[in-house]
């Protein structure tokens, strides 16, 4: 059970990694990227490293988000 | 821009997320987590306040002078407190021997790191935070204005 979970979670992870390259709206893929970053926090948490998975949470999830907003902001939303 | 829903939903969360982010500082010695980690949940809820109260309470943003206070407060206090060991004839921050340790598994049982954590802490929130609002708000856009 708990490997199904777990292959689960990877396979969520390698499809958001996929469809964050493939997606042209980039406003999308921050949130997408969002959710892979929240995912690996899981994953991390899986393989008994909590403090790793507490900093995933709070840098991938939250300020690298964060930023990547205020980079759009600045510039375009659409990729060319 | 006044949107009720969203300050509505900040004012319910903002303390949360600083009450958080403050366990994961003050137990960094303890359980999971540290000064990156605390002082990075405190710097989202930071961001969280000044975006959605940006345009309603501007004059209640933190200003550049005081992150820049807390970013130069933190790397001073981890010096002094390192400088410290020194003092007492050990070497660079010591911690046996200079501060009392306490009781393994409690708050107040680790000597210098719980000091050291909270002072860099603080430092990670007010180094992501500048960096937030001048990537935001920094500098001129492209109407020139500043």
């Amino acid at each position: 059970m708990l490997a199904l979970i777990n292959l689960l979670l990877l396979v969520f992870l390698v499809v958001c990694a996929v469809i964050v390259a493939r997606t042209r709206d980039l406003l999308s893929a921050v949130i997408i990227l969002g959710a892979y970053s929240m995912m690996m926090s899981i994953i991390w948490q899986q393989l008994h490293s909590p403090d790793v998975a507490i900093t995933e949470a709070a840098i991938g999830a939250g300020a690298t988000s964060l930023l990547f907003l205020a980079a759009i902001s600045r510039t375009r939303r659409h990729e060319e | 821009m006044h949107d009720m829903i969203l300050e509505m939903i900040a004012r319910l969360l903002i303390p949360m997320i600083q009450l958080f982010g403050m366990y994961v500082l003050f137990h960094g010695h303890l359980s999971p987590g540290g000064s990156f980690s605390g002082g990075t949940i405190i710097a989202a809820s930071l961001i969280f306040y000044s975006l959605v109260f940006r345009f309603s309470e501007r004059k209640h943003r933190l200003q550049h002078d005081t992150s820049l206070l807390f970013e130069g407060g933190g790397a001073l206090l981890y010096i002094v407190v390192g400088l410290v060991g020194i003092f007492f004839g050990y070497s660079f921050l010591t911690n046996r021997g200079v501060f009392p340790l306490g009781q393994a598994g409690r708050l107040w049982s680790s000597g210098m790191i719980a000091i050291i954590t909270v002072g860099l802490g603080g430092k990670v929130a007010g180094t992501i935070f500048t960096l937030f609002q001048e990537l935001l708000e920094g500098g001129t856009d492209t109407d020139g204005n500043h």
